[in-house]
Order: structure tokens, then sequence, then C-alpha cells
């Protein structure tokens, strides 16, 4: 085998400050997989984007080298010239980035902007480029490949963006391929389906591909080698089987041991009791009546249909599902801001055996106590709190606004609630930019705390964060609910993140629930095509346990195409029936 | 064939606003209390001088302005028959101009087709200085070409019009022998079109669309450049320097396209902003176009010389503006296949 890039410690800072990547080596041979590892700031995307100078402009390049060996013979990519440079980006060397809503231009075909690389490299002309483009879209799944050709990225979904980005990247068959967190923006029945993609590309062609990411169950089903970087420097590296099957570093065992996992159980959970509950939603429709310009027919979207939901007291149920399940509308169903379609309705019990107060139908004072016995934990916790407001002014606006407690008795609760999550109470004149991610999403919990709220409805509350930090929020937020007996309606797309929380779990697919059980029922036996789908997904750090690409295509296609026992006739779906105690599914009996 | 429904549903939008401006107009002109007339019969009652006071009253009675508010309205606008029939603006019939004693159409006449000569020229101007500056400024921004055309471009937006106009006259004039003031040359006023004719507007049309033009050149070459940096940092920029694009080609095919949308959208803005603007320096320079007869008429109460040239103004921000949104939609996908299956 042949070396086909060499970095040698590479040495990148900014301005006068330390370097933030630090005498990173390693190799990658032509048609290997080499998996860099890090979670956000450990410097691996800079790396991988000094390998074509695609870096920021502050950025210096201190040190170190980068030689790539192609066909064309050795080239030193940190001294070369700017125009040999060119002629390898996209030629010899390409690139997948991140965000496939984002990285390709929403004002030009795609065709065009695939085409533009064999125009660029090629010199080839219109006709014989566009049959190769054709071909390459074939290869990487779409189905109709003149239809793609000729389509605008907004017209496609991010799983088929990502293709076409692969497209544009293989199109001129690269001797590497650097693909910087090609699938974290994506779902994850769409991630598998693309790692399948790039693997079956990269047996065809023979290509190098280093792949960088976050996720060790990716690095396992995809990499020979791996690098795990942390705060610029190399932790540890060497074979995908002998790191993640032995980690030797400390930062790698802390790594697998954040690693959200789907556990393997033995028996199924006894059926969650009703007795008590909070939050319930019952028959909920929503349809959105989509108007487009005033010389369009109006489109009518039902995001969710007939969503039954049941929140018991101090127990969290988990509503999971991709982009586009109805999730978050049913979230805000639960909380008054969207009305349900009629027929629908949500009831709020505040206190045990109480009396239910209806959501969508409250006077003022009963909408004001609601409002403050229901709190919201966001995704994003940087655009989630206001960067003007000081950390002392965010938890006590609330309290504010409520006409609670006089200024000490505010400022008091702050100090206790930031105590709670786990933060300084010094950290009270703070500005929101002064704190990490993790940071910042115990600060939002903190701030729905202080309203001492009975149910918290948390939007994918750690989608944004790394998984070490993930894991430690969740460890708080179970604390807090055992703490203060709160209710959870836990809105998220991963099953492993949901998996350790939750007591019940509602999968829901195209606004409707496809299965629902508590956690190990549903893990210990699955019953949907579905819920199957998304189990096989989920990639496990362990080499040895690949993705079932198979379960995973047949469970998330068409419902149309699933076992006659859960099909779909047209949009008609069959009802959700009790299987066994606690764990229902959406099949005919 | 999607765009051509768009464009009679634009057209009929447009249309109907145009009607809701007439109306908005008309009761505003006639907000203050009086009329051109009534203060002129009261001011020939007050110096004894009979004779003008019928003629007054004939034309009060003429004009129908001795009637409801509504019905001068329907009858201003051609909808209602007046004293004469049908005689508004549907008919053509712009009214009579009270303090010049003559119809309106007489007195713009001219004055429309050079207002909109000055202004398109004006708008022309602006697109041309302001697109290479603007590109210009984000691709090397932050080096001495971006500190260069930044300080010249609020330079141009800080120094009054009028001031400036002064100052190009006069050097104009000394080094370039360039026409002081005016449209064409005095001597040519009136004269039909001929080649010497159009020579002279043009020669005499460069300060003044300097003049006009250099403060919209500057903000609009802010805003290019705002919406170039905002783009130069998005994704797919990364991804077509990834490809291998030169950089000239890169900005000109992606975030140039990108950030044109604003810069188209904001046609319709320009000529009412370059018209209101340019009256001042219109006085000052001698043009003429509407502004000045605009700024009299508004004064002494002259409601069909003010309410028509108010129209007009009106009528050239609502094609501005259709153009502007016709382009987009042949420019950006996203609003033509918006809800494309």
């Amino acid at each position: 085998m042949t070396t086909l890039l060499e970095v040698d410690a590479l040495t990148i800072g900014f301005g006068k400050a330390p370097p933030v990547v630090r005498d990173v080596s390693f190799s990658v041979q032509a048609g290997e997989t080499l998996a860099l590892v890090g979670e956000s700031g450990s410097g691996k995307t800079l790396t991988c984007r000094s390998v074509l100078r695609i870096l920021p402009e502050a950025a210096q390049l201190r040190g170190g080298s980068v030689t790539f060996a192609g066909h064309n013979g050795p080239v030193d990519l940190i001294n070369a010239p700017e125009r040999l440079l060119r002629s390898i980006r996209g030629n010899q060397v390409a690139m997948i980035f991140q965000e496939p809503m984002r990285s390709l231009s929403p004002l030009h075909r795609l065709g065009n902007q695939v085409e533009e690389v064999l125009h660029l490299h090629r010199k080839m002309g219109h006709a014989e480029a566009k049959r190769r483009v054709l071909e390459q879209f074939d290869k990487v799944g779409f189905a109709d490949a003149e239809r793609a050709y000729s389509s605008y990225p907004f017209e496609m979904s991010g799983g088929m963006r990502q293709r076409a980005m692969i497209a544009m990247a293989m199109v001129a068959e690269p001797e590497l391929l650097i693909a910087d967190e090609p699938t974290t923006a994506l779902d994850v029945t769409t991630q598998a389906q693309v790692l399948g993609l790039i693997r079956t590309l990269q047996a065809d062609t023979g290509m190098a591909v280093i792949l960088v990411t976050h996720d060790l169950g990716v690095v396992a089903n995809m990499a020979e080698k791996v690098v795990v970087m942390n705060k610029g420097r190399v932790m540890e590296s060497g074979s995908a089987a002998e790191v993640l099957g032995a980690p030797a570093h400390g930062y790698t065992q802390k790594l697998f041991a954040a690693a959200p996992m789907i556990p393997t159980v033995a028996t199924p959970a006894r059926a969650l009791s009703y007795d008590d509950v909070i939050l319930d939603l019952k028959n909920i429709t929503k349809t959105f009546t989509m108007r487009a310009g005033g010389w369009r027919k109006p489109v009518e979207i039902k995001a969710c249909r007939d969503v039954n939901l049941r929140v018991v007291r101090g127990k969290t149920l988990a509503v999971v599902g991709e982009s586009g399940s109805g999730k978050t509308t049913c979230a805000r169903v639960a909380l008054g801001s969207e009305r349900p379609d009629a027929g629908g309705e949500v009831l709020f019990r505040p206190d045990p055996g109480g009396e239910a107060i209806p959501v969508h139908d409250m006077n003022r004072t009963q909408r004001t106590a609601f409002q403050r016995q229901a709190q919201m934990v966001f995704q994003d916790p940087y655009s989630s709190l206001s960067p003007r407001m000081r950390v002392m002014e965010a938890l006590t606006e609330p309290m504010e606004i409520h006409n609670l407690g006089t200024r000490a008795e505010r400022r008091e609760k702050a100090e206790e609630m930031l105590r709670w999550v786990g933060l300084d109470p010094a950290m009270l004149h703070r500005y929101p930019h002064a704190f990490s991610g993790g940071q910042r999403q115990r600060l939002s919990i903190a701030r729905a705390l202080t309203l001492d709220p009975r149910i918290l409805i948390c939007d994918e509350p750690t989608s944004a964060l790394d998984v070490s930090v993930q894991d430690q929020i969740l460890t708080l937020l179970e604390d807090i609910r055992d703490r203060a007996n709160l209710s959870y309606l836990f809105i998220s797309h991963d099953l492993a993140v949901v998996a350790r929380i939750a007591d019940e779990v509602a999968v829901m697919r195209a606004g409707v629930i496809v299965e629902q059980a508590p956690p190990d029922t549903l893990f210990y036996n699955p019953r949907h095509p579905y819920t199957k789908a998304l189990i096989a997904a989920q990639p496990e750090p362990d080499v040895t346990r690949p993705i079932d690409l198979d379960l995973v295509a047949r469970g998330a296609g068409d419902p149309t195409t699933w076992d006659d026992m859960f099909r779909f006739e047209g949009s008609r779906a069959p009802d959700l029936r009790e299987l066994e105690p606690g764990h229902k599914v959406r099949c005919h009996a | 064939m999607m765009f051509l429904r768009y464009a009679v549903y634009r057209m009929f939008t447009m249309l109907l606003t145009l009607w809701v401006v007439s109306i908005l107009v008309f009761v505003i002109i006639n907000l203050p209390p009086g009329d051109f007339l009534s203060n002129q019969i009261a001011e020939l009652r007050a110096t004894g001088q009979a004779e003008g006071v019928a003629k007054a009253e004939f034309l009060r009675a003429e004009y129908a302005l001795d009637r409801p508010l509504w019905e001068q309205y329907m009858i201003w606008a051609g909808f209602m028959p007046g004293p004469n029939g049908f005689a508004g603006l549907l008919q053509g019939d712009f009214g009579w101009s009270f303090e010049f004693d003559r119809p309106v159409g007489e007195i713009v006449g001219d004055a429309l087709w050079l207002t909109v000569l000055v202004n398109l020229s004006a708008v022309l101007f602006v697109y041309a200085v302001a697109l290479p500056l603007g590109v210009l400024a984000a691709a090397k921004s932050e080096t001495w070409v971006d500190y260069t055309a930044g300080f010249v471009g609020y330079l141009g937006l800080a120094t009054p019009n009028f001031l400036l106009a002064l100052i190009l006259f006069y050097y104009g004039n000394k080094y370039l022998d360039l026409p002081i003031g005016g449209l064409m040359d005095p001597a040519l006023e009136g004269e039909p079109m001929s080649w010497e004719k159009v020579k002279s507007i043009l020669l005499h049309m460069i300060v003044p669309t300097f003049v006009i033009g250099t403060s919209g050149a500057a903000a609009m070459m802010q805003r290019l450049r705002a919406n170039m940096l905002d783009e130069l940092s998005k994704p797919y920029v990364e991804t077509a320097r990834a490809k291998g694009m030169a950089p000239a080609r890169m900005l000109a095919k992606y975030p140039l396209r990108m950030a044109f949308n604003p810069f188209v959208a904001d046609i319709g803005n320009l000529l009412p902003a370059m018209i209101s603007g340019s009256v001042l320096v219109s006085v000052v320079l001698g043009l003429q176009t509407i502004g000045p007869s605009l700024l009299t008429a508004l004064k002494s109460q002259d409601q069909f010389l003010a309410a028509f040239i108010l129209m007009f103004v009106a009528l050239l921000t609502l094609i501005g503006t259709m153009i502007s949104d016709m382009l987009l939609v042949l420019l950006d996908p996203r609003i033509r296949y918006g809800g494309r299956e």
C-alpha cells in the first residue's frame, strides 16, 4: 500500500494566541478510511481543511507539512501555489460538508453545480459532462437522475442534498475524499443510508476517505484507522479495532462512557400506570394551511394526526421521530401555543386528583398559572438566551413577569437555581457569551426552573451539544426531575438519548405515532418496521456490530411498502393497537 | 406560462394599489381647510376686485369644487361625469392649474419626460457605480480598497446635494466646459427634437445625474457590501472553493447572485426617493423637472397640479416595484418554483 497523504507535525493558530492545532501527525494510505474523532473545539475541522487550505482568513499555518502523493506525483500542500492547489481541489481531493442545506447554492440547479467540477478540471463539453453527471446521480441513488439534474436544492430533502453533494465530490473521481461531519445534520435512518453510500462508492473507486466526526458509532461503521483529537492534540491513534476495542487513553475512554447507546434488554418493562396523569393530549390533529403566493392554491398539511399521549406525574414521556414527524407540533399544541383541529383537546391537571383544565380553553387566571407551571427548554442554547442580558436578568425576568417575590427573594431563587444546575452563583453577573454550550443549556434549565414548574417540555435539549456534555445534561435533568417531582415531555430524534431518560416512548413518523411503549419493552421487542429501522440505524461504537442497512431501508421507506400487517393504504394508517399491556403498535389486527 | 400568470396578477394588484393611492392623495390634499380658489376669492373680495371673483366662481363650478368631497374625487378620477361630462384622469384630462392658469397637462408636459430621463439616468448611475464598488469592497474587505471605497461613499452620503451641485457646476464649467444649469441650451427650448437638442440635453445631464445619484450610489454600495460579506461566510462559498474555482468567477457566480436580490428589490424604492430627493437639486440646478412645480403647487394648494404630480410619482414607484418583483421572480428560482411539486 502506498501513502496517499502524510500530515506531519501540523500546527495552526489564530493571531497571537497559542496554537489551536498542535503537532498533529497522521497518514492515510490509498483506499483506506481514516476517522478524525473529537468534540467541538478539538481542531478536527481545521486539521482536515488545512489539507485543501480552505481555512478561515485569520488562521495561520504555523508549522508542519502536508504532503499529498497522488498519481501526479507528491505535492507539498502547505507551500503549493494557489493555482496548483486549485487544480487539486475538487479534482484529486474532494470535500463534503456538514450542512447539505446550506452547502449548495440555492440559486443554481444541482446539475449545473455538479457539472461545473467537470468543466473546471476535465475541460469537458456540456453534453459529455452532463452524461457523466447523470451517471453519477444514478450511482448516488437518485431514482430519476434527469429530474435531479434540473432540480434546485430547495426542492430536495436533506438526505437527497447530501447525495448531490457526494455526487459533486465524486464526479471527478478523486483519490481522496474529505467528509467533514457528513451525516451530523441528517436523520438517523438517512445517516445510515448515506454512510452506506459512501462505503459503496469507496469500494467501487478505491479512493481514500478522511471522515471527520464526533460519533464513535459512525467511526466503528466506517473507519479502518482512527485519530482521536482533543484541544488540538492527537490523544490516541491506531486501527479502529484496537482503539474502539480497548481504548488506551483516558479521553477516549471518557468519550466511550458518554456515547449514548441503545441498551440490550433482558426483559420487557411493566406497563406504566396512568393513575395520575398531569398532561393529557386527546385526539390531537393539527392541519396547517400553506398559502404560497396570491396565485397559487393553498396546500393543507397534517402535521400530526390522532395523537393521544399521557404524561404521568413525575415521569418522562419521550416523543421520538425524525425531522418532519410532527413531534414539535405536538409539543407546541401541548403548551397551548397551537390550537388543535376541532375534536382534539389537551387537559392539564396541576395537582394530583385535582381538577383538569383544558389548555386551549382557559380563563385569564388559569392561563397565567399554566404559563408558570409549564416551562420549556429549547434546543439551541446559543440562541435561546439573549446575549444582552446578564444571567441575573435572564433568571429573574420570568419571576418579574409573574410578580413573584421581592427583588432579594428573586435573586436568592436565581442563586439557588444556579446551584441546582451545578453552576456557581458568582456567575450571576456574567453575560451568556462567557459560557460554553453545556453551561448555557444549564442556564436555560435554571431559567425554566425559577417559576417552580410542574412540567417541563424539553425540545431536543441535548441535540446541539457534544456527547460528553449531553451526558451531563441528561444526568442533570434526571436529578432535577426526581428532586422536584417534575414531569417531562421530552422531544428527541435520538432513541439512544431517550433510552436512559424516558419512562415511556412514543415513536412518531409522518404525523402519526407508530409504536408506543416503555423503552425497555420497545428495545426488547420492537414490533413496528419503522421502530426496527430506527434501532438498526443507530451506529454502535463496536466494529463487530455494523449497521444492518437492509433493515433500515425496509422500515424507513414508504409506508405502503411495509409488511401487510403495518401497511398504510394511501394516507390511511391502521389503528394503534395494544398488543401487550403497555405496548401499542400501529398495525392491522 | 406561470410567469405570464404572475405578471397579469401583479398588474392587477398594481392597478388596485394605484386606485387606493389616488384616494389617499386626494384626501390628503384636501385635508387643509380651504382650497386655492376660495383663498383667491377671499383675497379678491378683500381687495375689492369683483370681476376676478366671477371668474374664480366660474372655475369653482367648472371643476366641481362646490360639490361634496367624494363627488369631487369621482369627477377628478373620471369615474363620474362632471359639469363637462367625463373629464378625469381616466380620460387623460389632468385638470386645471389655478396658480399658472393653464391646464395641468400643458404645464407638466415636457417636464414629465425630463423627470423620468434625469431620474432614470441617475438610477443607472447608481447601479453602475455601486455594483463594482460594492463587490470590490466586500471581496477586499478590510484592505485599503475597502476603506477608500467606504470613505468616498460616506463622503457622497454626507455632502449636501445642492452644495455638491454648485461645486460641480463651478469646476465642471471651468475645466471641462460643461454647461451650467438647465436641461438644455435655452436657444433649443421649445424646438422640435433634433440631434443638436439631444446632444445638448445629454451634456446638461452629466452634473445632475452625478449629483442626484451620488448619495444613492453610496448607500447602495454599502448595502451590497454588507450583503456580500454575509454571503461570503456561507458554506456554499466554501463548497465552491473546495471545487477548485478561481476566486473571481466564484464570486460572480455564487455570492454575487445571492447578494443581488436586495439590490434588485431596491429599484422600486429608488425612484421615488430620487424624485423627492431631487426637488431641491432641481431648484438649485434650474432643471425643468416636475420637482419645482410640485413645490409651488403644494405651497399654494394648487390641488389638481399637486395631485397629478403625486399620482405620477406613485405610478413610477409602482412600476419600479413591479419591475423589481418580476425580475426577482426571474432571478430567484425559490420564488419561481417555491410551490413546485
